[in-house]
């Protein structure tokens, strides 16, 4: 996509000036970004940087302080539940999966807000036909599922909610890297089942390769965004972010 | 029936109703409280000032009496329910100790410290049982119900259960809602019991009791609270002739409980399922 025809299309979620404090320290200082109908969107930074917050501000899970988030034309309840309702999930960071039920349980608690949706068990065939994993492991305690199987039942369980968009925050966290490769290929199919996806990583170049576009968020602000492959040319990047790279400026510096 | 075994059975009946209503705050939504004498006391007060200055039949009275300490629940709960921690336990200790001493002080309305006497005794035997077995009836309803897996789940895990759409603030006051209303009630009944109420029945001692009932129970079990009640009152009662060493005999069980079966009584299963399968999975 190019960027007149980004500007022309409306974005399916759109974030304006987003501030967000904890108390003195300001952790989110003015996010402006656009998701589109789609696509996956990634924002990568290393520790601390705000991702997580961003996710949170989203979901209604920490104060807003001041900025507004639109889903197509709705501005973003500042109550997690309903933000869930108007069609927004997230698979949370550390997966969060509920350890005393099984996988079949967890994924009925995504569905809890649908209540009495008669499409809700189409919605496990869904899941499971994504992740057949799940699905082997249907009548287990979450708690006993290895690290891999988790997140994909956090993502199986965010997906419940049938959402507009889908967040997750670091899918890739603790695990190996042949599993981050298998979810990042499950994240592409769900993608192609018409999920719009937001995530965020500290493992950039997974990310962005699976992505169609990034955005960089260093202490608080976006300071640098574009396509995906553009991203992962970049000297900066590569160096601040992706290793082996060699930048001439002083690395993270250099892109603010 | 002799009179002695009736007050037991009573007594048992009233400590198993508020046994309930903290059970469903502390075991099955997660937080934990040291200030229920206070919906205990409103509801005695309440309860008795109607009866005994107004005039009003008993049976209005009680639930009138679970009805203000519902509207007190409501006012501590939406302002501390909405942090997330063990920041209502504190609000509780002062929220009990607070209602303890306007009861103390309020001379015109209460009678102060000496206590409120002359309560007609409404409570018979009936009026106690019946109580308690609708009580019960509705709060196993209410546990199985959705409501009762919000409450598990937001237990289980806060934010996991907020960002799956559960309106987890809500919950936790309507929680509190109810199980003011249990204590309320229980609060009353037990006015109508002993005929003579007094501030210092319901200090931290008693809210204590009540949630060391629950744990000694099993925290997430409704049979296993009752059951814990069932056997501290009965501890309690059959020692009544040694009564020097009553408490000793009830501080020692707390702990051979506590170590054997961290877990309680019943751990978090019900009775029913421990029946049907013994070895079954947690619930």
């Amino acid at each position: 996509m190019s960027d007149a025809v980004m500007n022309e299309k409306k974005a399916l979620l759109e974030v304006h000036d987003l501030h967000v404090s904890y108390g003195a320290i300001k952790a989110l200082s003015g996010v402006s970004l656009k998701v589109f109908e789609g696509e996956i969107v990634s924002v990568i930074g290393s520790n601390g940087a705000g991702k997580s917050t961003l996710m949170n501000a989203i979901m209604g899970m920490v104060r807003r302080e001041k900025g507004e988030i639109l889903l197509g034309d709705v501005k973003l309840d500042s109550r997690s539940f309903r933000v869930v309702q108007q069609g927004i999930s997230l698979s949370p960071e550390g997966r969060k999966v509920f350890a005393p039920l099984t996988v079949l349980e967890n994924l009925k608690m995504g569905a809890f807000p649908r209540g009495n949706d008669s499409k809700v068990e189409e919605d496990y065939e869904w899941v499971f036909s994504l992740f057949p994993r799940l699905k082997e492991r249907i009548s287990q305690y979450a708690g006993t599922l290895s690290g891999g199987e988790q997140q994909m039942l956090a993502i199986g369980r965010a997906l419940m909610s049938r959402p507009k968009v889908l967040l997750l925050d670091e899918p890739s966290l603790g695990l190996a890297p042949i599993i981050i490769k298998d979810i990042f290929k499950e994240l592409r199919r769900i993608n192609n089942e018409g999920v719009t996806i937001l995530l965020v990583e500290q493992n950039a170049r997974q990310a962005l390769l699976l992505s169609n576009r990034g955005y960089v968020i260093q202490t608080g602000r976006l300071v640098t965004e574009g396509p995906s492959e553009e991203l992962l040319a970049n000297a900066d990047i590569k160096a601040a972010y992706l290793g082996g790279g060699h930048a001439k400026g002083k690395t993270t510096q250099a892109l603010a | 029936m002799s009179g002695y075994a009736e007050g037991i059975i009573i007594l048992l009946c009233i400590n198993a109703i508020a046994a309930m209503g903290v059970s469903l705050l502390t075991g099955f939504t997660g937080i934990f409280s040291l200030g229920h004498a206070a919906y205990m006391a409103l509801g005695a007060y309440t309860s008795a000032i109607l009866t005994v200055q107004h005039g009003v039949h008993f049976f209005p009275a009680i639930l009138l009496g679970g009805v203000v300490a519902v509207a007190l629940a409501y006012f501590i709960g939406v302002p501390t329910l909405r942090l997330m921690g063990d920041y209502y336990a504190i609000a509780s200790i002062g929220l009990g100790e607070a209602i303890r001493l306007i009861l103390e002080n309020w001379q015109s309305v209460t009678r102060g410290a000496r206590g409120y006497p002359g309560i007609d005794p409404y409570t018979s035997l009936p009026i106690a049982v019946g109580f308690f077995v609708i009580l019960a009836i509705f709060m196993f309803n209410l546990i199985n119900s959705r409501f009762g897996r919000a409450c598990k789940a937001c237990r289980d895990d806060y934010i996991a259960s907020s960002l799956l759409g559960f309106n987890t603030a809500r919950i936790r006051v309507v929680s509190l809602m109810i199980s003011a209303f249990y204590c309320g009630v229980a609060g009353a009944l037990l006015g109508g019991f002993l005929s003579f109420i007094q501030p210092v029945m319901f200090d931290m001692l008693k809210s204590t009791e009540l949630t060391a009932v629950v744990v000694f129970g099993g925290l997430g079990s409704m049979s296993g609270c009752i059951l814990g009640t069932a056997v501290i009152t009965l501890v309690t009662e059959l020692f009544r002739p040694i009564s020097q060493y009553r408490m000793l005999i009830y501080g020692a069980v707390l702990v051979i409980i506590m170590v054997l079966r961290p877990e309680g009584i019943m751990g978090n299963r019900e009775l029913l399922s421990w029946i049907k399968d013994p070895f079954g999975r947690r619930s």
